[in-house]
């Protein structure tokens, strides 16, 4: 019996006699003084090459600090993107890839729900972190059974409810009629709004229009909206639906209060697509700043991020709001990095990205800020709801955490 | 595609017998010792050009030896990894057992598929299969089969483990179980194709009113090479089901057929051998394509194959019965 104690003793023992080590650098596969390698998997092509420019983003945002700092602590950061064409098989062919043959240190911000929960149970199983996905559904904080997954950006669920909470305070008779994409994405956010919404879903939703994202207009859904008597649309859909759903709202002349889904609030990319005298009074809700709102233009986080993009993108274009988001994904990561000095064992990464503090990043809102701890793996999810004026956001209202994190 | 004289020529290339055995010996002598030389990851990736192989072999079937196009292919290797993934998720049935189920439901699938098929040809096909295969992954998608197929979410499976105790990995005992079922699959498929059955099948592709002529049933054997490559197809689905431990409806598009159609071609359209060729074709090509240039990759993609149909019109088996035709003549 005694034998079954004296061994967790040893280890223990040992473990404390290497401690002094600890202060000393520590690495795993993928580290060395001199480099730190990142995976990273990207649809480049496919259907949602759109979001292609996040890895590019990120990349150009490495590049930068290898230039500038000579890279983090002495280390130039090797950042290696594959693309799998938004394919979850793919995901895995290149998930092992980076793993097994350039072994990476960890993968950062791989991107697309089918593909991240493809790859899950491979990462957890070789302990390899599967850090800030590009994915906003809720699944993704789940520490205890996928210690080595984390999301990053507010998950949709916590968006969703923001939007209840606003229904239930300002329009409590409210007939509510969703539009939503019939997917994942969609139906997180409609699973969202309905908790939000409680009790009440039942009677306040009048009407539920899904739409496939192959198709190629939602008119006929739009028009069902407003034949239900909708007086609250709730916009579920990426940018390009959500510039025709504005537009086709204008053009019935239908004046629904209209909650937009942060997704295809892009000033540049929906809104004025759309027309901007079609938007007044929209609703919607930010945690980044929207690089072409007029409202950031003397903003200095804006201008650094300017400055980024006139040297390291110039081609880019800058109303595309997936370059605000890969800048933001890469200063996540430096700051990580920073903290986890010379320690850099994929343990000790997980652990320091489990313990951001109050981090406010440059192109976050003022006051929406980074948090995690062990039981907390939603980086974001606070979160500022915003109406549009004439030709910018204005945010209104406290920031708002949406409250998924603590109920799950 | 149904013109009878290039195929006579081919035919006249064609190989004296012991030669396919050679070449079969050939490759289990390069392909058995890999696992034990390669990293997981190659394993993994050999394992997935087998699984296409054998995709490739079905469609070959049905295109190459029938004469009947489809870009629906990515549907029955959707059917078949699904069918495997609810049994192994939902039912807990043993991983081999799925394949067999994998192939009969898609031989009854592509049997079906294949009745109202009869009446469309050439490029008429091709249209209506490529609605099956759009089609696939919202059918896939769908809310009231979402308790069977987890929507979007797709099904997560495990990998299973080497049997009796074996000193192999995973990855390892996979490679070497789906060796062993592509030799059977490809073995069944010589063997039809030489058989009397197969001859019918090919006289309906070379002059189907000749075929009928001489008693073939046109519809009957039309329906069944649909089903036959659908049950390939599907085995196939099935295995890469298991090897990516993952099914999701994204993984089926249109790309996937055309993917299967790529290796067709490449390997040699009529060619049993060639699928493994098209198989290695379409699985590394692309990434090689990826290291030449990130930005322009499905351009490189598309030069390096416009340059193989160039060099070799055939497809790669087509050029060994050249070389061997050559080789043949000079010994004479």
């Amino acid at each position: 019996m005694k034998t079954h104690y004296l061994i967790p003793a040893i280890v223990l023992g040992m473990a404390l006699a290497a401690s002094p080590a600890s202060a000393q650098k520590k690495y795993d596969v993928g580290a060395t003084d001199t480099e730190i390698k990142i995976g990273n998997i990207m649809p480049y092509s496919g259907p949602a090459s759109a979001y292609g420019v996040i890895g590019k983003a990120i990349d150009a945002y490495f590049k930068k600090i290898n230039a500038e700092q000579g890279g983090i602590n002495g280390r130039k950061i090797n950042f290696i993107s594959y693309d799998d064409g938004y394919n979850p098989a793919k995901a895995v062919e290149q998930a092992r890839k980076l793993v097994e043959s350039d072994e990476v240190l960890f993968i950062l911000n791989s991107l697309g729900t089918p593909s991240n929960s493809a790859i899950q149970k491979y990462m957890n199983a070789k302990q390899v972190p599967q850090l800030f996905v590009a994915t906003g559904a809720t699944k993704w904080g789940d520490p205890k059974n996928f210690p080595w997954t984390m999301g990053w950006q507010p998950p949709y669920q916590s968006e969703a409810r923001i939007y209840a909470a606003y229904i239930l305070k300002n329009k409590p008779n409210a007939k509510i009629g969703i539009l939503y994409q019939n997917d994942d994405f969609g139906k997180d956010y409609l699973k969202g709004l309905k908790d939000g919404l409680g009790d009440k879903a039942k009677s306040l939703i009048v009407s539920e229009q899904p739409y496939e994202v192959t198709d190629p207009t939602i008119d006929s859904q739009v028009i069902n909206l407003k034949g239900a008597g909708v007086d609250t649309l709730v916009t579920i859909t990426t940018p390009k639906f959500g510039a025709q759903t504005i537009k086709k709202v204008a053009e019935l002349g239908w004046k629904p209060t209209h909650i937009i889904t942060n997704v295809s609030a892009s000033v540049g990319g929906v809104l004025k697509p759309a027309g901007l005298e079609n938007c007044k009074d929209i609703l919607s809700t930010a945690y980044l700043k929207d690089a072409s709102d007029p409202t950031w233009k003397d903003d200095a986080g804006l201008k650094n991020w300017i400055a980024f993009m006139d040297k390291y993108m110039p081609d880019a274009n800058k109303a595309d709001g997936s370059l605000v988001y890969g800048y933001s994904v890469a200063q996540t990561m430096v700051q990580v990095l920073k903290q986890a000095g010379d320690n850099l064992t994929r343990e000790n990464i997980m652990k320091q990205a489990a313990s951001l503090k109050d981090v406010q990043l440059e192109m976050a809102l003022p006051g929406v800020k980074l948090n995690t701890s062990a039981t907390d793996f939603y980086p974001f999810d606070q979160m500022q709801m915003m109406q549009f004026g004439t030709d910018s956001w204005k945010l209104f209202g406290p920031v708002i955490t949406g409250g998924v994190a603590s109920a799950t | 595609m149904n013109t009878a004289a290039p195929v006579s020529k081919r035919r006249a290339y064609e190989a004296p017998a012991y030669w396919r055995w050679l070449g079969f010996l050939i490759v289990a002598a390069i392909a058995l010792p890999l696992p034990f030389l390669l990293k997981n990851f190659f394993i993994f990736q050999l394992t997935l050009a087998m699984v296409y192989a054998i995709a490739i072999l079905g469609l070959n079937l049905l295109t190459g030896f029938n004469g009947q196009f489809s870009l629906g292919h990515s549907a029955f290797f959707a059917l078949g990894a699904y069918t495997a993934a609810i049994l192994m998720d939902q039912y807990d049935v043993s991983y081999y057992w799925t394949l067999p189920v994998a192939g009969i439901v898609c031989f009854v699938a592509g049997f079906l598929f294949g009745l109202p098929a009869l009446r469309l040809e050439g490029v008429y096909l091709a249209l209506a299969t490529f609605a099956l295969a759009i089609s696939m992954p919202q059918i896939l998608k769908l809310s009231p089969l979402e308790h069977w197929t987890g929507g979007v979410q797709g099904i997560v499976l495990i990998k299973p483990n080497a049997p009796f105790g074996l000193p192999l990995n995973p990855d390892q005992w996979l490679y070497f179980f789906v060796f062993a079922v592509a030799a059977l699959l490809f073995f069944c498929a010589y063997n039809l194709v030489s058989s009397r059955t197969g001859r019918a099948i090919k006289a309906i592709r070379d002059n189907p009113v000749a075929a009928r002529t001489m008693g073939v049933n046109l519809s009957l054997y039309k329906s069944l090479t649909f089903g036959v490559s659908a049950l390939y197809t599907g085995i196939a689905g099935a295995l890469g089901g298991i090897a990516v431990q993952f099914v999701a409806p994204d993984s089926f598009t249109f790309g996937l057929s055309i993917a299967l159609f790529v290796g067709l071609v490449v390997g040699g359209v009529g060619s049993i051998g060639g699928a493994l060729f098209g198989a290695w074709f379409v699985l590394f090509v692309p990434n090689i394509a990826e290291q030449v240039s990130k930005g322009l990759a499905g351009a490189v993609y598309g030069v390096m194959l416009v340059l193989l149909i160039y060099l070799m019109p055939f497809g790669l088996a087509g050029l060994v019965r050249m070389a061997a035709m050559r080789f043949a003549r000079a010994k004479r």
